[in-house]
């Protein structure tokens, strides 16, 4: 049953009483968007993440605005994380590959790298805060301080809550209770993740630096 | 046929009407899709406490949130009380302040939002899309735990030190966290922390409501075909998934603020005759902040309940909904306008002139498509066949109060107009209306309707009708003086007035506060009739109202786990097909096929 995408507008100006209309709908299986449910909740989970951050934004390009704003150095460390972060995203995809030949020995490694990678970018983000606190650059002594230490906590808690995901598919795949298509599944979804937590993190770390 | 993921699909030949007599005109392809795995619940925990099925989590919903609304109920007549007889010293300024706050978080976030999307989400959703259960039972148990955590830190915010915060329900800093506003210190982190929680908790079960109305529908069930009711909770949804975000951001921001001493929100300020730490913070933006929130929020209340009445006009008229396209439209444009409104309630706060114009305008546009649905209610009753049940009653309340509610939406959206009357009681009267009595009506409808689907058994239709009357009418008791208050300028917000040379309302005060007292009290009518009636009311029998939306029509009343017993659901037409010509049935049912109703002539719409 092939039907043609229909653009929302045509979905709202149809007729649901007329004869020739409900021939086409009693075909119709319920579902809306040709994806699965597991696919379009990480896609509106990341959704609503892009729209915590543009507020995030929004209220730093605002706040910038002020005469008080003094800026922070970006510790090189930074740079380091960021590189952390770009690895495990290209581990992601490559483990995703694997899984998708079915290659179990490439898929542990994997996902155990990307694992161990997360956590190291994680410890390596608070290695920065501790830096910065040291050197005297605490949230209450300028805003721009204060938004730093709150954007690189909210990324992190999102990466901490992709890392719950990330165990569960793990400990699965482990104990080798699964079935193929779904454990792909999982794998792909959490790869997506990855992708989107780096992107934003390039989104955040511009805005630093830049300003 | 593999899916996208290359899943082995047996095809379920038993959802399209099988067997070998079926009539060529009933045909329908089998499934391409395997139906979704059930959980099944294996202890009393998880059956009765973190249960997974999306209709016991919406009954947990409407009774939490019932129990917190009686505390923002109880709070409001306190203060009706006090500004009644200021003599009495009931209430002190703090204490008033702190229930003011209260009250309005309450009633707005934790009562009619959980109510309206968790409560009515939960139950309505899936029965009405033909599903057995949400896609993610699990994350949906989940969001209503963590709802019920972040009641309990709110309700914990009046047992600390200082006592809940004074705020007002809109947390403007600086004055939220700065010395002399009651709760300064701990009432307002733990309202922010509440909100934080709610936010997070309702991500969760906005995540189902949306992907299940989306992808979990049964066969034939397009998004044409469903009932007004889950439009209206699909779209108020989508505009709580996107603005709840602002409300987390600015809450975490003030958190900041107020724990860590940050300067996001705090201006360079002197509290107590000491410089305060803070400096260059900016008010303002946690006001857009708020209210980016705060505008959609007053939608995401309207619009399940605009759904709701749609759906109950229509089965209590015996008629087709008037334009249902129409209504389908309105919603969606309601939805959209409701992001660039917000400024409407900042005229007073310092914007730029030029700003207000635009937003202004935009607010005007706002009341076409809901002029249009108010038309469209009011045009389906004509010549129907108006059953004055309880939940029509309620309904038509609904329509008329909303009305008069907008219609004074109208001049506090006007710049000029708004600037004199933003402080006084007309701001309480006009949102008291719109957006108090207007969605509670149409809760109380809501809950006559579908209560005998929820127990089986009938609620007493003559105490019911007892209740709406004093409701109803006790109402506008109140908030017409309230109007006529603030058209004289009484101010909002004043702890206690006594009489002046110039403004004389101690009189409509007492008369006020005397028509809250009895409204309040005829709540106990409704109460005592739920409980009788879970204990011994009639019996309903199945589909009591003659509806044709599916949650009628499952093998069992009330419908038990999984909904549907063996056999999912095929749909056949829309759930408006009253009175068609051509067919002895005064009403068919969404799952009617085709050759039962042979005769059947496409009503004119």
């Amino acid at each position: 049953m092939k039907k043609k995408e229909e653009t929302f507008f045509q979905l709202i100006s149809q007729k649901p009483w007329e004869a020739s209309q409900a021939k086409l709908d009693n075909k119709h299986d319920g579902k809306t968007l040709k994806l699965s449910r597991e696919k379009i909740g990480v896609r509106t989970i990341m959704v609503v993440s892009t729209v915590i951050f543009s507020f995030f934004v929004v209220a730093y390009a605002d706040r910038m605005l002020i005469h008080d704003w003094k800026n922070m150095p970006e510790p090189w460390l930074l740079w380091i994380n960021t590189c952390i972060l770009m690895i495990t995203s290209y581990f992601f995809h490559k483990t995703k590959i694997a899984s998708d030949r079915s290659e179990n020995v490439k898929v542990k490694n994997g996902l155990f790298t990307v694992g161990f990678l997360s956590f190291t970018f994680i410890f390596g983000q608070m290695l920065v805060w501790y830096q910065l606190l040291n050197l005297g650059y605490f949230a209450a002594s300028n805003v721009a301080n204060a938004f730093f230490y709150m954007l690189t906590t909210i990324h992190g808690l999102h990466l901490l809550g992709g890392l719950i995901f990330w165990g569960l598919t793990t400990s699965k795949f482990l104990k080798g209770n699964y079935r193929i298509s779904k454990m792909q599944r999982s794998i792909e979804l959490c790869a997506i993740y990855w992708h989107f937590l780096l992107i934003v993190w390039f989104v955040l770390f511009g805005l630093m630096l830049f300003t | 046929m593999p899916d996208e993921f290359g899943y082995k699909i047996e095809a379920k030949v038993d959802m399209a009407a099988s067997g070998t007599s079926v009539p060529p005109i009933d045909y329908v392809p089998v499934a391409e899709r395997p139906e979704q795995e059930l959980y099944h619940s294996k202890s009393w925990w998880t059956t009765y406490v973190f249960s997974q099925d999306a209709k016991y989590i919406g009954i947990q919903y409407t009774c939490v949130a019932t129990a917190i609304a009686l505390v923002g109920l109880t709070l409001s007549l306190l203060m009706r009380i006090q500004l009644a007889f200021p003599n009495l010293s009931l209430l002190d300024a703090s204490v008033y302040y702190q229930f003011i706050t209260m009250h309005g978080m309450i009633m707005v976030v934790f009562f009619l939002t959980a109510l309206f999307l968790g409560g009515f989400g939960n139950l309505l959703i899936p029965l009405m899309c033909g599903a057995r259960d949400m896609v993610f039972p699990y994350v949906n148990m989940l969001s209503f735990w963590v709802f019920v955590l972040a009641v309990l830190v709110l309700v914990a915010s009046f047992f600390v030190p200082g006592g809940p915060t004074g705020a007002g329900w809109t947390l403007y800093p600086p004055q939220a966290i700065t010395a002399g506003t009651p709760g300064n210190l701990w009432g307002i982190v733990l309202m922010l922390v509440s909100l934080v929680l709610f936010v997070v908790g309702f991500t969760m079960g906005g995540l189902n409501y949306v992907i299940t109305v989306l992808q979990a529908r049964t066969r034939g069930m397009t998004l044409m075909r469903l009932p007004l009711s889950i439009w209206g909770i699909f779209v108020a949804t989508i505009l709580a998934l996107l603005a709840f975000p602002a409300l987390l951001v600015g809450g975490i921001m003030l958190l900041l603020d107020a724990v860590f001493g940050t300067s996001f929100f705090m201006p360079a300020s002197v509290s107590m005759g000491e410089l305060l730490q803070t400096e260059g913070g900016s008010p303002i933006l946690f006001q857009h902040l708020f209210w980016f929130f705060g505008h959609p929020e007053v939608y995401i209340v309207a619009l399940p309940a605009f759904g709701i009445v749609s759906d109950l006009i229509s089965v209590h008229a015996r008629k087709n909904i008037f334009g249902y396209r129409m209504m389908v439209w309105a919603l969606v444009i309601i939805g959209a306008l409701s992001f660039i409104v917000w400024a409407h309630h900042m005229y007073v706060a310092g914007m730029n002139p030029w700003f207000g114009y635009f937003f202004a305008t935009t607010t005007l546009i706002i009341a076409v498509p809901t002029a249009i649905k108010v038309y469209n209610w009011v045009l389906t009753l004509w010549r129907g066949n108006i059953h004055l049940t309880v939940p029509m009653l309620f309904t038509l309340g609904f329509i008329i109060t909303f009305l008069n509610g907008g219609l004074t939406g109208l001049f506090l959206g006007n710049v000029v107009i708004d600037v004199p009357l933003s402080d006084t009681y007309f701001v309480v009267a006009h949102f008291h209306m719109v957006m108090g009595i207007a969605p509670v009506l149409v809760v109380f409808g809501a809950v006559y309707h579908w209560f005998p689907l929820v127990t089986g058994r009938m609620l007493d239709q003559g105490l019911g009708k007892l209740h709406f009357w004093i409701t109803f009418v006790g109402a506008y008791m109140i908030y017409t003086p309230m109007y006529y208050q603030g058209f004289l300028g009484v101010p909002r917000r004043y702890f206690e007035m006594y009489e002046s040379s110039y403004i004389s309302t101690v009189g409509l005060n007492v008369f006020i506060t005397l028509s809250a007292l009895v409204v309040g009290l005829a709540q106990i009518i409704f109460f005592y009739n739920v409980i009788r009636s879970v204990l011994k009311g009639e019996k309903a029998e199945k589909n009591p109202w003659k509806a044709n939306s599916l949650e009628w029509q499952t093998p069992k009343m009330p419908p038990e786990h999984g909904n549907w017993g063996e056999k999912l659901p095929v749909v056949y037409r829309w759930p408006y097909d009253f009175s068609v010509p051509g067919v002895d049935k005064e009403h068919i049912p969404q799952n009617v096929s085709p050759s039962e109703v042979a005769g059947a002539k496409v009503e004119k719409t």
